[in-house]
């Protein structure tokens, strides 16, 4: 088991989370809710409130992870949570912090000419919007 | 006064690059312009491109036509006390005084390759090429930064709609200057991809123009060869005259 | 509300209608605007609209990303000045996406007048938008023209087609913009029954399809298509119902990947609930518009009796 040391970096991770999230993160009391909801779970290499827990803790890592690249903002956490947090912001949170020093999830230019003229419009735009910067 | 307004109207009549043939001593009215952080004291009645040259650059690129239609001498300025920044051609502009002013030579941009005659007709098309029009956030910069007063943000959503008519429309006046590309949030490409649906709407979108098929084929059959070799063997004089005639027959766009 | 019936008049309504269904997705935007007129409502098309980011965006900080729905709301704000609707500050949308993107923005600008004052002063060259335009999507629009009226115009009833109807994410989540009870939606299932239709219950009609994840992993996506689509078939259902041009293309288009990924899927259509009003209300009896899916209901709806056309062509595209 890793061994976890609070420092005020950690506090510092976890205000920034706060602020662009606008959520009081530290309310979450890890029930697994948003975990049993997600419909992306299968997918993840942590769970929703495995994250939370992470950020909680103040623990940077947790924007190496990949669960909030594959959450599709389809808010059943956040209908679901019994402390009203909304997951769905504190995953957009982290992932403009990403976002915003210009490390993009997706190059369009890549996406192949087949699935270019399959893809509705609004497909791309949401990707584009979650997926870069 | 007579010899002033001689020279003022020969440089205004004229739009040429002003290296030599002004007088301090013959200006009336000076402005104080800024060009890339230093100060110039230049005559008021210069365009932003001769006050540049006046105030000693000298071009050998973005000074295309002189004439508005090439977009080579993009500029942006501020003026003293204002938050906005405007976009310019500098061969259309004439200076005030206070301007904060730089030139964008040329707006970095691929430009993607297609054969618009395997293209289909389709909207998906714009989307294939240049799929960065999806991340348009309707700021609006495009439009205020083009110097042809053209609505670009409209153009882009209309691509995105699939409108290839009401794009084709609203950029038609574009000079591709690039002003827009270089201030867009989302990084599109505007003009190159306003380009590809004003082909997509000319070779699809309306009825083929029969007259000018038609004088391709005249031309290909070699019909005005005998008018071609007539104008080649003219004086540059006559053929000078003849132009300016003609020009005056038709209406200019 | 609802149409001035002694005078035939049609009641106005502004409507946004968004990207795709102005592209993929035109057969939403036709049957919706004929079925809404069959129901005596005119949806005029906004003026000058502009795609809404289809996406909220969550950051607290972000304001950007919200001028371009704002900008839509401002529309209707000036069809209202100019006189082209009648006291009309309902913004009627059909996709999903943009029902909850620009209802959510509004929101955001009614909670934040803060917000709404740094936006309105960005947008220099609009108006300034008041914050009195609802946004409200079809759905909700055909439950209040009411059952009872529905019914009346229905000349062919759906009786022998069992439909189960899909809602995903974006009309029931989150709570605040919710057109229905976000764990136990049923306006669908009312205005199906209302056309005829057999009603079947899927279990999984408000899981997620997995939305924009769709251009990153496509067949990530093609599991859960899979998981909706066969626990409805299951059910006993013929046919998927959804509002949503993205569902639509995860749920129909992706079968594709779907049959990559389990050869013994075998497809089922999906359509939208104004394509299947106009059929009940009898018109449309040829099919149009079900050409632009991937699996083709028309070989269905022939074999049920809901078009008449001879000349049909079968199968997918």
């Amino acid at each position: 088991m890793k061994k976890i040391s609070i420092t005020s970096d950690n506090y510092e991770f976890l205000e920034k989370v706060k602020q662009l999230s606008g959520e009081p993160i530290t309310l979450c009391d890890q029930c697994g809710t948003c975990a049993g909801s997600c419909p992306m779970i299968s997918e993840m290499d942590i769970s929703p409130s495995e994250m939370l827990r992470l950020v909680q803790l103040g623990q940077e890592e947790v924007l190496d992870t990949k669960a909030m690249w594959l959450c599709a903002s389809c808010f059943t956490c956040t209908v679901r949570c019994p402390r009203g947090l909304d997951l769905s912001k504190i995953a957009e949170a982290l992932r403009q912090i990403t976002l915003r020093k210009a490390v993009d999830q997706i190059d369009i230019k890549l996406i192949s000419e087949e699935e270019l003229s399959r893809l509705p419009q609004i497909a791309l735009v949401s990707a584009c919007r979650k997926f870069t910067g | 006064m007579n010899k002033e307004t001689s020279i003022m109207d020969r440089i205004a009549d004229a739009n040429k690059s002003v290296i030599t043939g002004i007088d301090a001593k013959d200006i009336e009215n000076w402005v104080m312009i800024h060009i890339m952080g230093k100060a110039y004291e230049v005559p008021s009645e210069l365009t932003i491109l001769q006050a540049m040259e006046y105030s000693g650059y000298r071009f050998i690129r973005s000074c295309g036509c002189r004439a508005g239609f090439c977009g080579a001498c993009a500029t942006v300025y501020r003026k003293e006390g204002e938050y906005k920044l405007h976009g310019v051609l500098a061969c259309q502009t004439k200076v005030e005084d206070g301007m904060f002013l730089v030139q964008i030579p040329f707006a970095p941009a691929e430009k993607s390759c297609y054969d618009i005659t395997v293209e289909r007709y389709d909207p998906a098309v714009l989307l294939k090429y240049y799929p960065e029009i999806t991340r348009c956030v309707s700021c609006n910069t495009c439009t205020k930064a083009c110097p042809q007063e053209l609505q670009i943000m409209d153009y882009i959503q209309s691509a995105l709609k699939g409108d290839f008519e009401g794009l084709a429309d609203a950029s038609f006046d574009c000079i591709q200057c690039g002003l827009c590309a270089i201030r867009c949030p989302a990084e599109i490409v505007h003009y190159h991809m306003a380009q590809l649906g004003r082909r997509m709407f000319g070779k699809y979108g309306i009825p083929e123009e029969l007259n000018l098929k038609k004088r391709v084929e005249e031309i290909e059959n070699r019909v005005y060869d005998e008018e071609f070799q007539k104008i080649m063997k003219m004086a540059p004089e006559d053929f000078k005259t003849l132009y300016v005639e003609k020009q005056k027959e038709r209406e200019v766009y | 509300m609802g149409a001035d019936k002694s005078s035939g008049k049609l009641k106005k309504i502004p409507y946004y209608p968004g990207c795709s269904l102005k592209t993929k997705s035109k057969d939403f935007e036709k049957s919706a605007v004929a079925a809404a007129r069959i129901l005596g409502i005119e949806l005029i098309e906004l003026p000058k609209w502009n795609c809404c980011g289809t996406v909220f965006s969550l950051a607290q900080d972000d304001l950007m990303h919200h001028v371009a729905p704002l900008r839509n709301l401002l529309r209707v704000q000036e069809m209202n000045e100019a006189g082209l609707l009648e006291g009309e500050n309902r913004l009627l949308t059909i996709c999903p996406m943009c029902f909850n993107t620009l209802k959510k923005a509004n929101q955001r600008m009614r909670d934040n007048p803060a917000d709404l004052e740094t936006i309105n002063t960005f947008m220099d060259a609009e108006q300034d938008y008041q914050g009195e335009v609802e946004v409200i999507h079809l759905l909700e629009l055909l439950k209040e023209r009411g059952v009872a009226e529905i019914k009346a115009k229905v000349k062919i009833p759906l009786t022998a087609l069992k439909v189960a109807p899909y809602y995903g994410c974006m009309l029931l989540r989150p709570k605040d913009i919710a057109i229905d009870d976000p764990e136990d939606p049923t306006i669908q299932e009312e205005l199906l029954a209302a056309i005829g239709a057999q009603v079947v219950e899927n279990p999984y009609k408000k899981v997620c399809c997995g939305s924009y994840q769709t251009v990153r992993n496509k067949y990530t996506v093609a599991d859960l298509t899979y998981d909706i689509l066969t626990h409805a078939k299951k059910a006993g259902a013929e046919m998927i119902t959804t509002s949503c041009p993205l569902c639509a293309f995860n749920l129909d288009d992706r079968q594709k990947e779907v049959t990559e990924k389990y050869p013994d899927f075998e497809g089922i259509p999906v359509c939208c609930i104004s394509q299947l009003m106009l059929l009940a209300f009898g018109v449309n009896r040829g099919g149009d518009g079900f050409e632009l899916n991937y699996v083709d209901p028309r070989p269905l709806l022939k074999r049920k009796n809901l078009l008449s056309g001879a000349d049909l062509k079968t199968g997918a595209k």
